[in-house]
């Protein structure tokens, strides 16, 4: 009876071993698949995980994101960006805590709250601003996969969860990098097509590309 | 028609809405004081404020500064005694004097701002203000003795 009582324990504590394993298993290769995959903070919304389709989307995405209308202003200083070659603004305005400007070099000293008229004017929006000193948001030098991975990270996206960030396309600003005054190049495709690529890669799973 | 609340003055104009408002400062009201440089917010010769401000005025709409409280160099002191204007004379800052207007209503906001400015708070202020004679050695120079002035003056009061 002792015998069968010491054998069903030890079967007992063999299977509960096995649990612990298989489950500090699981736990590990779930940490490392997550690399590729969103920090996500998913406010109810519907992904329908496809990492093929979400990585092609997002080239789509990562096109305009780096595009001169879209980088300019989410430079790895704290300087803008200005042109079409992305060089630093003339007059060199900073940054500031905000991302406003700073003493008598504020943004909307400048930039007014509509395009200016005319060739080399300021362009416009009541919203100008650069991303605050404490969350950068850099665009300027970043590799697709990089890129998507801070999108989607709460910690480096403006606190943005999955659906804020799909209401962001139609941001004032962002919207303000299709109409940028006279002279200057819009990004390479439609705001429609931006978005629509930027809603897929948020759908299919916002996946990082490889590279 | 227009309110506008100019150095403590009220106008009212007749005049469009998109008109920039440096020409409503000169050409209508007839402070002459602000200067038109370049036109397109590249130099900062027509710097006015706007609620405290330094904003470029040859790009600024009339009906952005409706209503809003607007100072111009003319405005800056009652009597031209402005730490700025103290300092600018003592220095012998200008040499034509063309962007002088400009540069002194952009070092109001610096001062305002940062009382004790650094060489590098200077730096990044006033980088928006061209100077073709060069003076830039001498702005500095005048902002410091400004910064003196003021913290002199405001232990007198």
């Amino acid at each position: 009876m002792k015998s069968t009582i010491n054998s069903a324990m030890k079967r007992y504590k063999s299977l509960v071993v096995m649990f612990i394993i298989l489950c500090t298993a699981g736990i590990m290769a779930f940490t490392l698949n997550k690399e590729s995959e969103p920090k996500m903070q998913n406010a109810g919304l519907v992904v329908k995980k496809d990492s093929v389709a979400s990585v092609k989307a997002f080239a789509s995405v990562y096109r305009v994101l780096m595009s001169p209308r879209c980088m300019n202003c989410h430079p790895a200083g704290d300087i803008p960006l200005q042109g079409d070659d992305s060089h630093l603004h003339t007059m060199f305005p900073k940054r500031g805590a905000e991302g406003k400007g700073v003493l008598a070099m504020k943004c909307a000293n400048c930039h007014q709250p509509e395009n200016t008229p005319g060739l080399h004017t300021p362009p416009g929006n009541p919203n100008w601003h650069l991303p605050p000193a404490d969350m950068k948001m850099v665009f300027e030098g970043k590799t697709a996969r990089k890129l998507a991975i801070q999108m989607v990270d709460p910690d480096q996206n403006g606190h943005k969860n999955m659906e804020q960030l799909i209401a962001h396309a139609d941001d004032g600003l962002v919207l303000a990098g299709w109409d940028m005054g006279e002279g200057r190049s819009k990004p390479p495709m439609s705001h429609a097509a931006f978005k629509k690529a930027w809603i897929t890669w948020i759908k299919t799973g916002a996946y990082a590309p490889k590279k | 028609m227009t309110s506008l609340k100019i150095n403590q003055k009220t106008y009212t104009v007749d005049a469009d809405p998109n008109m920039p408002l440096l020409w409503v400062i000169r050409d209508i009201i007839g402070l002459t004081g602000t200067k038109y440089g370049c036109g397109v917010a590249q130099c900062g010769a027509c710097v006015i404020h706007l609620n405290g401000e330094a904003v470029r005025s040859c790009v600024t709409k009339l009906s952005r500064a409706e209503n809003q409280e607007i100072t111009t160099i003319e405005g800056l002191s009652n009597d031209n005694n402005h730490p700025l204007q103290v300092a600018w004379n003592e220095a012998n800052v200008p040499q034509c004097g063309y962007c002088h207007s400009g540069q002194i209503m952009s070092a109001a906001v610096l001062l305002k701002e940062k009382p004790k400015p650094t060489d590098q708070d200077i730096d990044d202020a006033m980088a928006g203000n061209i100077c073709r004679c060069g003076t830039y050695p001498r702005i500095r120079k005048a902002i410091h003795l400004a910064a003196e002035l003021q913290e002199k003056k405001g232990s007198a009061s």
